[in-house]
């Protein structure tokens, strides 16, 4: 299993690379790996804003279809559009195809997310 | 002992002490005394099932069809013509089941006819993907609204007046226990009034729903509708009438996102308002969004094509909370009967079927407008429903038309006030021209 040293990670499995104010967000592969073949994202819209752990997309594979919750709030800037064509990309390289891009709007909320030794540990368990 | 009741009382009792009870009433401890149903219900004695032929047949001559009167009355159940092939295929035991057989392994029949029926309502109404079907027409327009509602993450559904008053009924059920908030936009002239939609359209509504041909029978120019619908990012929901789609344009070509309807044109007796056939497709865009059944084609292992249920995670049974909608029923049998219609007539035989209703329907309005005593209430084109001005109160006109053994139009006074001198008239092809003459002929003769 792949874990990118530098993002952070949540306990349902969902990614973040800090850049500045901004924000990149995706699956690990881990979630990847448990939902199995990916066949749907559902994708949120440029401008929406979240809170840190709202529901913002869906990710459906062949097994079931699993919400993604906001690692930390903000606002979408972009959204990669690439998944609405081929969402396998996720199961190919989570780390690489994110599902959107974010403006932090409070950048302490990232402080309380795991860093990537944490995450490792907390998949072991 | 009742002659369908197997169990003589040793049986019973036999069954009570395996269990460890002592009466029939012990299953029942869990409901309160004071609840329970002390006495014998109030219905008749038991009859054979001669005297229950007899009883049952004399109340239903009670009853006048339209195989005794001649119809012109429409406003949303229509007299057609069925093609006798439908029964004798739908009665053949694989089909007639209430019992929604989905199972891939077996029911290859069924899933392979529900696809048809989906090919065929998607052709008609110009849209990617239709749904195994919904109750009726107006069911499917509320969950075509809940559609637009998910998809759109608005919480506001604007309705015309123009929409058929049954169908906002059912609209208004619907939304009221869901908390979205239900939008009427004013009809002007028998059609949807575009400066009140400007108006009332903003970003916190989910969707605009038009009827075409509308409730008046007249066909609506949507292009306007559809520019301040699209400019707000609203969807454009259309409640088709799929007879008309023979010959008119199809709502995708319009710029429709979801086309719903009412499939008892299609093959469906009247069956005195029911089982009907809700309609429901939508672009590719939205169909994980689309609630119900969906069937598609797929291979098996060896590469043969095979029909299944497909697009689950949508459903229910996945993920309840998330789901668009929690009906999973379908109309099977009356899905099925539309695919047969359809697949009988063809393509060139629908489309004789609604210029027929075309044709006649203004053979009448025109006929009617030259005794004097009627006129066309709107100066718009229509399919086959039109509304008169009548110079007698409608009520008098119907019960006359009665008496002649003739069923007449709706009094749309019910509905709207504004109109209470008015009949929504209707020819189907199934009405001759002796018929129109006679209709015109009575109407005439009323004074």
């Amino acid at each position: 299993m792949k874990i990118m040293e530098e993002y952070f990670y949540t306990k349902n499995h969902e990614w973040v690379k800090v850049e500045d104010d901004t924000a990149l967000i995706g699956v690990t592969d881990y979630a990847q790996h448990a939902m199995g073949q990916i066949v749907y994202v559902e994708l949120p819209e440029v401008d929406d804003e979240f809170n840190q752990e709202d529901a913002f997309s869906v990710v459906e594979s062949v097994k079931a279809a699993s919400d993604i919750y906001m690692p930390a709030s903000g606002s979408v800037l972009e959204v990669n559009e690439d998944l609405e064509d081929e969402p396998e990309l996720i199961n190919e390289d989570p780390y690489t195809n994110y599902i959107c891009k974010i403006k932090l709007s409070d950048k302490t909320e990232i402080n309380n997310l795991m860093n990537s030794k944490e995450y490792s540990s907390f998949c072991d368990k | 002992m009742f002659p369908y009741l197997p169990h003589t009382d040793e049986d019973i009792n036999n069954m009570l002490d395996v269990i460890g009870l002592r009466s029939i009433d012990d299953l029942f401890s869990d409901i309160p005394e004071d609840i329970r149903l002390k006495e014998l219900l109030k219905i008749n004695n038991p009859m054979s099932e001669l005297e229950v032929s007899k009883y049952m047949n004399n109340i239903a001559k009670k009853n006048k069809s339209t195989d005794e009167l001649v119809c012109f009355l429409g406003a949303g159940a229509y007299d057609h013509y069925i093609p006798s092939i439908i029964k004798h295929i739908t009665s053949r035991s694989e089909f007639y089941t209430s019992y929604t057989p989905y199972q891939a392994e077996i029911s290859q029949g069924t899933l392979q006819a529900i696809f048809e029926y989906q090919s065929m309502i998607c052709e008609l109404t110009g849209m990617d993907v239709s749904n195994a079907s919904l109750y009726d027409g107006s069911t499917a327009t509320a969950e075509g609204a809940f559609m637009a509602c998910a998809s759109t993450r608005r919480n506001k559904v604007a309705v015309s007046r123009t929409v058929s008053p049954g169908t906002r009924k059912v609209l208004e059920t619907y939304t009221k226990y869901k908390g979205i908030e239900l939008i009427e936009i004013e009809e002007k002239d028998g059609v949807t009034d575009v400066d009140d939609l400007r108006e009332k359209m903003n970003k916190e509504v989910a969707c605009v729903i038009i009827q075409n041909p509308n409730f008046f029978g007249i066909i609506e120019d949507v292009s306007k509708v559809e520019k301040i619908t699209h400019e707000s990012k609203g969807l454009l929901m259309v409640n088709a009438e799929p007879i008309s789609l023979a010959v008119l344009k199809s709502p995708g070509e319009y710029g429709a996102d979801i086309v719903v309807g009412e499939g008892q044109s299609l093959g469906n007796p009247l069956n005195f308002g029911g089982p009907y056939l809700g309609f429901i497709s939508c672009t590719k865009k939205l169909m994980r969004k689309l609630p119900g059944r969906i069937v598609g084609e797929t291979e098996d292992v060896d590469g043969k094509r095979g029909f299944v249920l497909t697009l689950q995670a949508r459903e229910q049974h996945i993920r309840r909370d998330k789901a668009t909608s929690n009906i999973t029923s379908n109309q099977g049998l009356n899905a099925l009967t539309a695919a047969i219609y359809l697949s009988a007539l063809g393509k060139e035989g629908l489309k004789e079927v609604a210029n027929q209703c075309l044709q006649k329907a203004h053979y009448a309005a025109d006929s009617l407008c030259k005794t004097n005593k009627y006129e066309l209430r709107f100066n718009k084109p229509f399919f086959m429903e039109f509304v008169v001005k009548s110079s007698i109160e409608p009520e008098k006109v119907n019960e006359e038309l009665l008496h002649k053994n003739i069923l007449g139009g709706y009094e749309i006074g019910k509905d709207y006030d504004k109109y209470k001198d008015d009949i929504l008239v209707c020819v189907t092809e199934k009405r001759t021209k002796g018929e129109i003459d006679n209709l015109v002929s009575i109407m005439e003769g009323i004074e």
